[in-house]
């Protein structure tokens, strides 16, 4: 809403920026205790208060909810530990469930009536995520491959040719401590942010030529733009189902390649 | 997108890049929460009873194999016993008809041999009627000839020896001419 009335004195058409991301404080004063803030907030709520109803009281024969939960933790369990994790799958699935959970409550945020804002394209939510896999990953490889063998694992993997290490060394080191976290969060981010813009800039085509400036010229343009938002929303949820898996599968594999080094 | 940008410049900290830390720390509040109800506390209870479950069904098709394995012994047990019944059966017609038979020739055999024994007994009774008959007839039919004789004759024939050499010449002339006639 904020935008439109920021657009609204002008006669010319503009889109959506960066400014979409501003949040101000929503009671003035406590500065920190913005929309995303409260949305994170209460994705945390909504996912405790979703797994207490599936998984709370389970019942070897499940009905209702707990259905639906284990629809969830089965998708997690076959999808994201069980490749990458094999037999220790089961002791992660309480990370892998919580972070895939979450992420995909924080990314469907984006496409809430009212709420309409993704917490993980505010880089801040991602990055927690990712620096706790990233510190895990660090000191699972530690505890399980030794300091040496975890960094002469990941640099040296046996089997190639001697003059390769030279080239290879340097670039599994720089991905692997790195780059690899830093995509792993920029990636979530990048999407949901790019996703939030997408549906911004529909919607505003729509609600300027349909309401603000409605013109014979201009109406089928709006026209588009609502069918764009609508198609686009369902290519969002598309993608923020996907972003949480993938957040989640890529964590399930960087704790694999830490238990052992499968090189 | 000039105006979004000149619009990031002019606002402080607005980068997209860059977090705010009180998103960190609200962020990190909120996954570890959740991590902590979700993946230290539920996970567990769900896991426990997806093996229970696990159990429950292998253990149900144990127990369905158990009691199908078992009705198949008892119906092979079931079996075997009727075609023994049946052997048994068919065993004992087989020896009552060879006891039947052997006791018909039996009672055959010994009808037969009473018939014999009763046929001879007749035929010595009757041997031994006829040998008294005729030693009776014999002699009576001599006392008689001599009487009649004595009668025609007149007078009686004291010499008892000539006497019964005549009625014996007499009677074995008589056996004689009945043993031709035989």
């Amino acid at each position: 809403m904020s935008t439109l009335t920021l657009l609204a004195p002008g006669d010319e058409f503009k889109p959506p920026g960066l400014e979409l991301f501003d949040a101000a404080p929503i009671i003035s004063g406590v500065a920190w205790f913005t929309k995303p803030v409260l949305l994170a907030l209460l994705s945390s709520v909504i996912v405790i208060g979703f797994c207490w109803s599936a998984f709370g009281n389970p019942k070897l024969v499940p009905r209702g909810v707990q259905n639906v939960g284990e629809m969830g933790y089965m998708f997690v369990r076959d999808q994201v530990a069980r490749p990458f994790l094999g037999k220790d799958a089961d002791r992660w699935m309480g990370l892998l469930l919580s972070m895939f959970f979450l992420v995909w409550v924080w990314n469907l945020m984006g496409v809430i009536p009212v709420l309409q804002f993704p917490v993980a394209s505010h880089i801040a939510f991602p990055i927690v995520l990712a620096l706790s896999v990233y510190v895990l990953k660090i000191y699972l490889g530690v505890k399980h491959q030794g300091v040496i063998g975890y960094f002469k694992n990941m640099m040296f993997p046996p089997g190639l040719p001697k003059p390769i290490y030279v080239l290879l060394a340097p670039i599994e080191l720089l991905s692997n401590m790195i780059i690899a976290p830093f995509t792993h969060a920029v990636r979530l981010f990048a999407n949901m942010f790019a996703g939030h813009i997408i549906l911004a800039f529909f919607s505003l085509v729509g609600f300027w030529f349909l309401f603000e400036k409605l013109t014979p010229l201009g109406a089928p343009l709006g026209v588009v733009g609502v069918v764009m938002t609508i198609a686009m929303t369902g290519f969002e949820m598309f993608i923020q189902f996907l972003q949480a898996f993938l957040f989640a599968m890529l964590a399930a594999m960087y704790i694999g390649n830490s238990l052992h080094a499968d090189h | 997108m000039i105006q979004a940008a000149s619009l990031l410049a002019a606002e402080e900290g607005a980068n997209p890049l860059i977090p705010h830390t009180y998103e960190l720390v609200v962020g990190g509040f909120a996954f570890f929460f959740v991590l902590f109800v979700v993946g230290k506390i539920l996970t567990p209870r769900i896991q426990k009873t997806l093996v229970e479950r696990t159990d429950a069904i292998e253990g149900g098709i144990k127990r369905a194999e158990d009691a199908q394995a078992e009705a198949q012994a008892l119906l092979k047990q079931y079996k075997d016993q009727l075609s023994e019944a049946r052997h048994e059966a068919s065993r004992l017609r087989e020896d009552a008809r060879e006891q039947g038979a052997q006791i018909k020739v039996e009672l055959r055999e010994e009808a037969q041999a009473e018939a014999r024994r009763l046929v001879e007994a007749a035929h010595l009774q009757i041997e031994a009627d006829r040998q008294q008959a005729f030693a009776q007839l014999r002699t009576e039919l001599g006392r008689l000839s001599i009487e009649l004789a004595g009668r025609i004759v007149g007078e009686s024939l004291e010499d008892e020896a000539r006497q019964r050499r005549t009625v014996d010449r007499f009677l074995e002339e008589l056996e004689s001419s009945n043993a031709a006639v035989r």
